[in-house]
């Protein structure tokens, strides 16, 4: 059976329009807004609130929420029940996306539209549960094997949780990929007021689904429905289309093609460039101070809040301070960072941890630009005095 | 205008609660923006819960505490590890009856919440009672109004009439209350 939510019904079920929830609750909020008619997951702190929020509405919603028995099992039912048609997610956070690492590279294999929410705490291993942290920036692009591309994004705000879950859910539709939203502990706990969107008031993108002949249909190849597009038509089960789902490398047709160099190469670089042709036009920052800024801080989630304090203390002390935010930090904004490299003295990168995108921001700088981290761990965020005194000796 | 409030006590006392109607009343029920985030450890019951609310009219960056206005204790170890946290000049709130050493030579605001609430026949009612006190005693800047709604929103329904009781038998105690 296939879940379709009546967005109407769900408006309905959300409440009144302007709230006061958490960050978690956001996403939970986000994720029905967007239509997600299955969620599986494992509670786990600092984001057993998605779950909780998914438990109460979901089945009202007429959609199905199930307790996996571990994140491993989560992340295969969304991956099989997202093959129904119907759009799926898991939330999380470090030790359960430590465990989805093998099925998430099964989902970047299959292409397989899914979402998933991981509100980030440190390790190694359990580490802190109650606090927040970064510690999945680079496991998020790095953590599976194999060659792949990740797509993720980082809310800053409670609202952001909430339209950032949606915009998730868009991108996995358009690109056939897992997308995970990367909020960290610090914001999913944080409550702030939201304004909730009408139905009139969302985009949503719905997976392009095969259309052709059913004899003519080729299930992984470019798109026949949407000529031009890197993207294959969604044969979902039991619309009649064939399609065989392997984790292994194959051909056109999906059958295993293992000992087949031409057909792995093909596959890999057509699962990479359909995401990183689009790298410039995903690309979404936001700049703050930056016209004349000659230090600045590159930061993403909860770590913005306090940097954005530091610039303005520090432009107040006359310290030409700027900020660029990364809303979305993979397929990573290469241009975005190298141009901003060009304009100023040294970028320091703010981190609940002790160094994780400042690796691929110094990797994209220009080599004249100065790149260092302003690692805080232990589960707190950085006070902005503290940032502050980096902009001042970078000044 | 820029308030910020810390709540304190321990875990199952409905400390974070306090902090949600507070942050609730500014933001829902007042034009204000409010951030709201919370500690506390992993056990249900017990061990250290704090809470802290910003309110401000204007956008809130960093949304933890950096000087705070006024702190309430509700219990005496909460108030014995967070005092250090605030200014010579921060008001101080206590329940006399879960804090009972505070003499550390500065006036403080001492409210009997947990006694209001055991004669309206239900100590679970003590933190709304508390969040009327912080009303009637420091001015949020959100109207009483706006806080007594936040509480009709936020509690279940079956009870709503304790919680109200408890919220207006706190507001009162507090406007009555002075520093000693």
């Amino acid at each position: 059976m296939r879940y379709e939510l009546d967005p109407v019904r769900v408006r309905k079920i959300l409440g009144n329009k302007k709230q006061f929830i958490m960050g978690d609750m956001a996403i939970a909020y986000g994720g029905l807004l967007a239509g997600v008619g299955f969620f599986g997951g494992y509670p786990i702190t600092p984001a057993s609130e998605v779950a909780e929020g998914m438990a109460r509405m979901l089945p009202r919603a007429g959609g199905t929420f199930i307790q996996m028995e571990d994140e491993i099992a989560s992340m295969a039912a969304i991956i099989g029940a997202a093959w129904s048609g119907t759009k799926t997610m898991t939330a999380t956070s470090g030790p359960g996306f430590s465990l989805m690492m093998e099925n998430y590279g099964y989902a970047i294999m299959t292409e397989t539209p899914c979402v998933i929410a991981n509100v980030q705490r440190t390790g190694p291993s359990t580490g802190q549960p109650t606090q927040g942290a970064q510690g999945d920036m680079l496991q998020t692009r790095w953590g599976s094997h194999g060659d792949m591309m990740a797509i993720a994004l980082c809310p800053s705000t409670v609202q952001e949780c909430l339209d950032m879950t949606i915009e998730s859910f868009n991108l996995s539709e358009k690109y056939r990929h897992p997308v995970v939203l990367l909020a960290d502990g610090e914001v999913g706990h944080l409550r702030e007021k939201v304004v909730i969107p009408d139905v009139d008031e969302m985009e949503l993108f719905e997976r392009i689904e095969a259309t052709v002949d059913k004899d003519k249909f080729i299930p992984y190849s470019e798109s026949q429905t949407n000529p031009g597009s890197k993207v294959p038509d969604f044969p979902t089960f039991g619309s009649g289309y064939r399609s065989y789902v392997t984790g292994l490398t194959h051909n056109d047709m999906g059958f295993p093609a293992t000992d087949k160099q031409p057909d792995h190469e093909r596959l890999i670089n057509r699962l990479v460039s359909k995401i990183t042709d689009d790298r410039e036009k995903l690309t979404d920052v936001e700049e703050i101070e930056l016209e004349d800024a000659e230090v600045v801080f590159v930061t993403y989630g909860a770590s913005a809040r306090p940097a954005e304090s530091a610039v303005r203390m520090a432009r107040a002390k006359g310290i030409k301070a700027g900020m660029l935010r990364l809303k979305l930090v993979w397929p990573f904004p290469e241009k975005a960072i190298y141009d901003l490299s060009k304009k100023v003295n040294k970028i320091i990168v703010p981190e609940m941890s002790l160094g994780q995108m400042v690796h691929p921001i110094r990797e994209f700088a220009a080599k004249d630009c100065e790149v260092i981290v302003a690692p805080k761990v232990g589960g707190v965020m950085h006070l902005p005095v503290e940032l502050l005194e980096y902009l001042e000796e970078g000044a | 205008m820029k308030k910020e409030i810390q709540v304190a006590g321990f875990g199952g006392q409905g400390v974070i609660l306090s902090g949600f109607i507070i942050g609730k009343a500014a933001c829902v029920f007042a034009d204000l923006n409010a951030v709201q985030s919370q500690s506390y450890g992993p056990e249900a019951r017990g061990g250290a819960a704090k809470t802290a609310v910003i309110i401000s009219d204007e956008t809130i960056g960093y949304p933890r505490p950096t000087s705070i206005d006024v702190f309430v204790a509700m219990a005496q170890e909460a108030f014995n590890s967070y005092l250090p946290d605030c200014r010579d000049d921060t008001v101080l709130i206590i329940d006399p009856d879960l804090v009972t050493q505070s003499d550390v030579g500065r006036p403080i605001y001492k409210v009997r919440v947990q006694k209001i609430a055991e004669e309206l026949g239900n100590k679970i009612v003590t933190n709304i009672a508390m969040v009327g006190a912080l009303t009637g005693i420091y001015d949020l800047g959100v109207p009483d109004e706006a806080v007594k709604q936040a509480v009709i929103d936020s509690v279940p329904k079956k009870f709503m009439e304790l919680n109200i009781n408890a919220f207006e038998k706190g507001l009162e105690a507090g406007k009555n209350a002075r520093p000693e």
